[in-house]
């Protein structure tokens, strides 16, 4: 498999970087930024392989220039930067890295409620800055008990849940479709859902029925006294509606780890102290990244040597 | 009622005061500039002392009240009521049980993932603009992790409860085994602190419990070990507890009291492994008003010679 050209689309993790290197002819897409026209003249067609992320997957464009291409495996569950139905048309195959990262982001769905209701940032620096000395820190807003409603109830979503119910909140949720196997209330228009519950969670796939699910009717009925909390994608949420229900105490406060335009967060947003505000880290930590590594390696071995992927999309 | 003289230790709740003010004769100790001429002057109608976590009734205070029937209690915590001399002399002790449990054990698991996670580095951060030259680093996952508890009361339990919904084993110490409770006990927390990876303090301040937390603890629990505290400052050894994390011996802490509040070691502001609060663990709208509604109605059962709502002595 040495001579096997494998394209990596940005730098995501040391670790799968040397991985990839032991195994494949890596190729770093960003090595060749400058040089573009040139690079796919000399490497179009060898590369049979693209590992993709939450940042750069495989769109229409990567994927027509690359005519051996025979599979995508992404570094994330989420599939929003990958042509699909590109890859199906020319029988390419997809992997993602589900499972392995579903408790990294249901935890950091769980901190970031409890960051924001809790004021638990605004706190820490309450301290920091000295101004405990001059009295005491004003009252936040209790967690437990409160409903929590999810969008989208898939692993990441269950697993939120499951976190959610230890603290007595009560669990509903939107999806596409009822699910038959659970107790949580089930509301088949996101905005009723919104109008009753007081933390709404995204935790769906985005696609495009889910761009910007969470509108100004959604956030309108989530109402002043209402919390959003989004780990899953930017684009689910209306943004400039976000920010200003939130200047304008409409929104009670928001947890997020995902924005439209990632890295730069709405610069309105840096003064509130009802929001939270992290740089896409839902997976981040040093145990999840080495799993998901893992898995797009083993994903493409399993493909060079002719075996069952393990977690194929397509 | 209104000519029971009640006295507020310290300033705690304007709902509370409010509502003292309503039923009693409110004395409010802080805002008095003479406080030795004032007890002289009204020691013979303070029956009721309403205290909280920083301040109390010691001994002191409750010889120079020679009416005190009742101290009402705006916390759980018992540390800062003189409880022996209490009981000698017949008075009364109230607290504020349950209505805060859930809070607190919010507040533990809010600090495990602050720490953990990073949470509140990440959001300054992002906030000052780091993001854009690149992304933040890896952290720690919480999920699964070995959670020890000190002191499984209410709290405790409330503590354990939550973790295990992340799939995080629980063990714990305390004075004796709970023979009925389905998690590994140790005899020690010095082996409780070397089998997990999250120690948790949650038991109630006596003499015993001083400094529980102490270095041999903390090199038990060592550099990818986590302290949360919710309990009271004094259950740590502060100097110990700073030098092991500016040295890295300890992998991080989540605190949300101190030795000498509200004044908090400086060399901790500059760590990016510690979450630093100003002692809220119940300080939420929804509790407080719990807490305080839960003091009048001690005090009014008591005044009104009905059983005591939530009595310790």
């Amino acid at each position: 498999m040495n001579n096997t050209c494998v394209l990596v689309t940005c730098p995501m993790f040391t670790y799968l970087e040397q991985e990839l290197e032991t195994r494949f002819n890596l190729i770093k897409l960003w090595d060749h930024s400058s040089s573009k026209a040139e690079f796919f003249n000399n490497y179009s067609s060898s590369i049979k392989a693209v590992v993709g992320n939450t940042k750069v997957g495989a769109d229409a464009k990567l994927i027509d220039s690359l005519p051996n291409l025979e599979i995508v495996a992404s570094y994330s569950v989420g599939l929003d930067k990958i042509d699909l139905d590109k890859c199906k048309q020319r029988g390419i195959k997809v992997t993602n890295t589900p499972d392995v990262l579903t408790d990294d982001v249901a935890d950091l769905a769980i901190g970031l409620a409890l960051a924001v209701l809790r004021k638990v940032c605004v706190c820490d620096q309450f301290v920091r800055s000295g101004n405990w000395i001059s009295g005491d820190f004003g009252l936040a807003t209790k967690f437990s008990g409160k409903s929590v409603g999810i969008v989208g109830l898939g692993r990441i979503g269950s697993a939120i849940a499951k976190r959610a119910e230890a603290f007595q909140c009560p669990i509903s949720y939107h999806s596409r479709s009822k699910k038959p196997n659970t107790n949580y209330k089930y509301y088949s228009n996101i905005v009723d859902l919104a109008a009753n519950c007081e933390i709404l969670v995204v935790a769906c796939a985005l696609t495009e029925e889910t761009h910007h699910i969470v509108n100004r009717k959604v956030i309108d009925a989530l109402g002043p006294k209402g919390f959003l909390i989004n780990i899953a994608r930017g684009a689910h949420v209306d943004e400039p509606e976000l920010v200003s229900a939130l200047l304008e105490g409409r929104l009670g406060g928001a947890g997020l780890d995902v924005f439209e335009n990632e890295p730069e967060p709405p610069e309105q947003l840096f003064a509130l102290d009802n929001v939270v505000l992290v740089p896409h880290v839902g997976s981040d930590t040093g145990e999840t990244s080495k799993a998901m590594a893992d898995l797009v390696i083993s994903n493409l071995e399993a493909h060079f040597k002719g075996k069952p992927l393990l977690t194929p999309v397509i | 009622m209104e000519s029971i003289g009640v006295l507020m230790v310290c300033p705690m709740n304007s709902y509370l005061e409010h509502e003292l003010e309503k039923r009693f004769n409110l004395f409010r100790f802080w805002t008095v500039p003479e406080k030795s001429a004032f007890l002289a002057t009204n020691k013979n109608s303070i029956r009721a002392v309403v205290g909280n976590s920083s301040a109390g009734a010691d001994a002191e205070l409750i010889e120079v009240l020679p009416k005190l029937e009742i101290v009402a209690s705006f916390s759980v915590g018992l540390d800062k009521i003189d409880l022996a001399k209490c009981k000698e002399k017949g008075i009364r002790v109230t607290n504020t049980p349950d209505v805060l449990t859930d809070d607190v054990a919010d507040l533990a698991i809010g600090l495990m993932l602050a720490v953990l996670r990073k949470l509140c580095e990440s959001d300054r951060y992002v906030r000052s603009g780091k993001w854009k030259k690149g992304d933040y680093r890896l952290t720690t996952k919480f999920t699964g992790k070995k959670v020890g508890i000190i002191g499984l009361g209410r709290i405790g339990m409330a503590v354990a409860k939550r973790a295990e919904a992340f799939s995080c084993p629980i063990s714990y110490y305390s004075r004796t085994e709970k023979p009925e409770i389905k998690y590994k006990y140790y005899p020690g927390v010095v082996e409780l602190a070397a089998n997990c990876d999250i120690l948790v303090v949650a038991c109630s301040l006596t003499e015993e419990t001083l400094h529980i937390i102490n270095r041999e603890v903390i090199d038990a629990l060592g550099p990818k070990g986590v302290l949360i505290n919710v309990g009271r400052g004094p259950h740590v050894d502060e100097p110990e507890l700073v030098s092991a994390l500016v040295e890295r011996r300890l992998g991080g802490a989540g605190l949300d009291v101190f030795e000498h509040e509200p004044e908090v070691p400086e060399e901790l502001f500059g760590l990016d492994n510690v979450v630093l609060l100003p002692h809220v663990g119940s300080g939420t709208v929804e509790t407080r008003q719990a807490m305080a509604d839960l003091v009048i109605g001690n005090l009014e059962a008591h005044f009104l010679n009905r059983p005591l709502l939530t009595p310790v002595v």
